[in-house]
This record gives structure tokens, sequence and C-alpha cells, in this order.
């Protein structure tokens, strides 16, 4: 049981198991229950994405995990090491990007760059030499003897970054690291992020209330709702949860599309078709998926002898996984 | 790290935090400057205004007023600015650097003592400036060299004391209004309950049995003997002592705060 347990941490660069966390809500009122029992395992050298609204548990599983606050039960490790046990040790192999920009506006780029790395232990040499490799890098190094005051958002958010990685952490944490910066920023953040990953070996915990960023971003990741995991896997496995692709088909008129409706509630592999005006959209039946449905589809109506404008074939979205898991809408993809 | 380099690294800590920050007011000079509008009334205005206090019979002191009064507009200038103290960290917690912070290495000790050594240097400047305008106003102190340096140490420690608290109320309130509201309530009254501005003789006897309990008066008193050139070593010795013992002790509870601070983030 001990050996089992120890082997398992060697290989997971996270793990958190039953993590629970209530904070006083103030007087006469009820606790509130952030970490409801949250657990999760991140491989080591993974990009792993915590996806959930605001209020989910994602920030207070980041101040856990990093250290900064203690569950009330529940255990977790970093690198192998059980942050409430050893809290200096898993500060030395982690780095943080937190929500809030996290340089100091009054220092140079360099000068923040240079300040976690002399904590970290480095030598004055090497943290020179890491911090020109981290500017270059990030395209900061015009920039670099400049006070982060006069830097944009995304190149601030950049030198966040950039902070994160000085002591080459074994995992870095990037808690909604897009947040705030205006689309190209972002884009070019998403970049960023992507080669970290497969560049510095570093294990990468992202939190972010954006659908698109976790499924760019993530190569697992588990859905959060009221201080649980309610769905976990690759963004992949969880859309294809959902049973099927969705199949647009369209037509030149909606007479035509009710003859289609007729034809294709007989065909094999179609399920909940539902007519909308000149189109139908359909669900593309398990593992069949929507690609297979289609010369199957285009057959039936072809052999019916009717005509088709268009058909397109959609993935289900993670908006769609979120709505099934959580059981409502997902409002984090309807801010920004 | 073994045990034995902690307390290395614990100073080292101490030094890169303390080199943030004084990086930071050597950008901004200006905000020494304006912590430097009050002494000047103080000393200009106020000293001028009461100018004859003097010559009240009780009043045993040999100098001018402006004599007088430098000692006490020193430690209240050190005073008011280390209640500022706590207005860093709140910064700090408003963006992310104070998380950043506490999820690195660095030890919570070397958090306090970086912003503590930091505003002991504000107090030093704005000192030795206070004794430049009073000396270009003619005031003169026969302890010289030995005095000013005593008085420098003896506002070092009152900052720490007073930069400490408002440190832990930073940490505990973590809001910029909450903590200016409550350190000044706290420091307000304090040179008042002293002998910073007219000689204890003169004030009510409640009045000089709290200055006794009163730190600030501690350093005043420190002050105005070292500067004085005949110092009473028994007048100076147990309040030095007990203003250092107090400077420890604050900070310590204040680096304590931190946890508070945690806990309930």
């Amino acid at each position: 049981m001990l050996h089992l347990s120890t082997r398992t941490q060697l290989d997971l660069a996270l793990d958190a198991r039953d993590l629970v966390k209530t904070y006083p809500a103030g007087r006469g009122k009820n606790p509130v229950r952030a970490l409801d029992g949250l657990s999760i395992q991140v491989a080591a050298g993974s990009v792993f994405g915590l996806l959930g609204p605001n209020g989910a548990g994602k920030s207070t599983t980041v101040k856990i995990l990093t250290t900064l606050s203690r569950p009330d039960s529940g255990r977790a490790s970093v690198a192998g090491i059980d942050v409430t046990l050893e809290p200096d040790r898993v500060r030395r192999a982690i780095g943080l990007v937190s929500q809030r920009p996290s340089s100091d506006p009054m220092a140079t780029g360099r000068e923040n760059v240079v300040l976690a790395a002399r904590i970290q232990g480095l030598t004055r040499r090497d943290a020179h030499r890491r911090a020109d490799e981290l500017f270059d890098r990030f395209g900061l190094s015009e920039a670099a003897d400049r006070l982060v005051r006069t830097y944009s958002g995304g190149m601030a958010r950049k030198l966040d970054v950039a902070i994160g990685l000085i002591h080459r952490p074994q995992v870095l944490f990037l808690d909604e690291p897009t947040t705030g910066l205006d689309p190209e920023a972002r884009a070019d953040m998403w970049a960023e992020i992507a080669r970290l990953a497969a560049d510095e070996q570093t294990t990468v915990l992202l939190t972010t209330h954006y659908l698109d960023e976790a499924d760019r971003l993530a190569h697992r990741l588990a859905i959060v709702d009221r201080g649980r995991v309610v769905a976990e896997g690759t963004p992949d496995e969880l859309k294809s949860e959902l049973h099927g692709d969705t199949v647009h088909v369209e037509f030149d008129n909606a007479e035509t599309a009710a003859a289609a409706l007729r034809v294709l509630e007989r065909t094999p592999g179609l399920a909940s078709i539902v007519p909308d005006g000149v189109a139908l959209h359909a669900r593309a039946d398990g593992l069949a998926g929507g690609a297979r449905a289609v010369p199957t589809l285009l057959a039936a109506l072809d052999a019916a002898g009717i005509s088709v404008a268009s058909v397109t074939v959609a993935r289900p979205s993670l908006d769609d996984v979120y709505l099934r898991h959580a059981g409502r809408r997902f409002e984090g993809n309807h801010q920004s | 790290m073994t045990s034995a380099a902690l307390p290395g690294r614990f100073v080292r800590h101490s030094g890169y935090l303390t080199v943030r920050s004084v990086r930071a007011l050597i950008r901004q000079p200006w905000y020494v400057a304006v912590t430097l509008v009050q002494p000047i009334v103080w000393l200009l205005l106020f000293g001028q205004l009461f100018k004859s206090i003097v010559t009240i019979p009780g009043f045993t002191t040999r100098g001018t007023y402006l004599e007088f009064i430098t000692p006490g507009v020193i430690m209240m200038t050190a005073l008011f600015s280390s209640g500022w103290a706590g207005t860093v960290y709140i910064e700090d917690m408003n963006r992310g650097v104070m998380d950043r912070l506490l999820a690195s290495p660095v030890s919570r000790g070397a958090m306090m003592v970086g912003t503590l050594a930091y505003q002991s240097i504000v107090t030093i400047i704005q000192s030795l400036a206070v004794f430049a305008i009073a000396y270009a106003c003619g005031a003169r102190f026969d302890g010289g060299v030995a005095g000013v340096v005593m008085t420098l140490v003896a506002a070092s420690l009152l900052t720490v004391v007073f930069a400490a608290l408002s440190n832990a109320v930073a940490l505990l309130v973590r809001q910029q209004e909450a903590l200016i509201g409550i350190s000044q309530f706290l420091s307000l009254p304090l040179p008042f309950l002293s002998s910073a501005l007219i000689a204890t003789l003169l004030s009510p006897a409640w009045v000089q049995n709290v200055a006794t309990y009163n730190p600030f008066d501690w350093a005043v008193v420190i002050s105005r003997e070292a500067l004085s050139g005949s110092p009473q070593l028994g007048v100076v010795a147990p309040r030095l002592a007990a203003l250092a013992a107090l400077a420890v002790v604050m900070a310590s509870v204040a680096t304590r705060a931190f946890g508070v601070y945690q806990r309930s983030a």
C-alpha cells in the first residue's frame, strides 16, 4: 500500500486528493465551501487545464498547491513533495503566475527577473544569464531595462511568465494567464504557452474560464464546478462523450428540407434531427462520427432525388460538455 | 539548504528586498521631499509662534525653542511616515507580488525585515534633512556628531516599532484607507502625550505619567539628552533598551501577521 502510493507520486507532478476548503462568509452566514472534495492527478511534463467559471474553486486549488493556503482536509503533493508538510521545498520546485500582474511596476523588467532568480538561489551571474535567455525568448530584450509601468498588458504578462520560469521550476502554475488581455496579446500568449510545454519540460497547471483556451492548450483537463471535478479527460475525450458530431445540412428551400427530413428519419446513424428553415440539424450517432455519417446521408438523399446545398460537420464544443456536466450554460464563455 | 546556511539566506533575502524598495525611492525622490513639508511647518511656523514658551518658569531647557523641538519634530516625522509603511504591502497585495513572494523560498521574516530596513533608511534621510533645516535656522547642539548619531538610532528604532505595526495592520485589513485611518488614530495622540513640544513638567501630571510609558517619548528623550552634550546615562539607557526590545517584539509579532493573512487568503 505504502509502496504503491510512493510510486504513484514519482510519476505525478501534481497529486491532489479530496481537497476541502471553506471560507468564513461573515457573521450569521454559512461558511462558503470553495473546495468540496476536489481531486486531480497530473502527469509530469503535460499541460493540465482546470476549466470552470469564476468561483468554481480553480484559484483556491492553485493557492493550496502553491502553499499560499492550507486545505481544511485532503492531501496534495507537488513534484512528489507534500504541500502542507514541506512548503519550503515545494516553493523551490514551482513557479507561480498569479491572476494579477505579479511584477513590481517601479522596477525594470530585468530587476524583477533578477530579484526572483536571486531569491531562488541563483548566483548573480547565472541570474543575469538566465534573465537574458528569457528576455530573448519572450521578445522582451529591448524592454528589459525599462520600468515595468511602461509595459503593455501583454508585455507585463510575458514578464510574469519569465519570472515564473526563472529557476526552471518542475511545475508552473498559470492562473488565468490571458484574462484581461486584448485578442492579439492573448493569441501571442497562447503561442508562448504552447511552446513552453514543448521546450521547457515543465508541467503546467493552467486555470482558465475560456473554453477555447483550455481546448487549445491543455493535454488533459478537468471541468470544475462548485469545488468539485465534474468531468476529466482530454478535450477530445470529453467532447466525444457527447455521442457524436453535429451535422448541419442546408437545402435550396424549406420544401426540400421537409422532404429530406422524412428521408433522413429513416437513415441509420443519424439521431435527433431538428428542422430549422431551409436547414436540418442532426447528431451523428456514437462511434460512427460525423465524417462517416456524411456519405450515408448524401447517398440516401441522392437516392430520393433531393439535392443538397451544403453539409457541415461540427465537433461538439467544450461548451456542450460543460452544459452537460454542470447542468447549465458556461457563463465564462460570454465574458472577455 | 542546511540549517547553517539559513541565517545567510535570511540576510541576503532581506538585503534584496531592501534594495528593491530603495531603488523605487531613488526613482521617485519627491516622495521624501513631500514628507518634509510637515517638519518644516513644525520647525519654522510652530517654532516661531511658540518661541517665547521657553521663558515660562519650569521650562528648564537652556537653548532656544527651535533647539528644544528639533528632536520632537524628527521623531514626529519618523512616526508619521512609518505609519504609511504598510502601503507597500497593500500595493504588493493588489498586484500579485505578495502572492508570488509568499510562494517563493523567501522567508516571511526577510519580507518584514526588508521593509523595516527600508523605512529606517527613509527615516535617516528625513532626520538628516530636519537637522539641516534646524541648523540653517540657527539651532546648535552641544552633543555634536555623537548626539546626531544617537538621534538617528532612536529614530530608526521608533520607525521599526511603528512600521512593523503598520505592516501588521496592512496584513490584517488589506485595505489602504483602513490602514491610514488606523495608523493615524494610533499615532496622532502620541506626540501630545510626550515632551516633544513642551517640557513635561509643564504638562498635567497624568500626561507626565503616560509619557513615561510612551515609546515615542522614549525616543524624544534619548535624542534630546544625546544632543544636550551631557546625557544622563540613567535617563538614556533604560529608554534605549526598552525601545530596542519593543522593536524586536513588534517585528516578530508583525511577521506572524503573515500567517493570519494566509489563513484568510
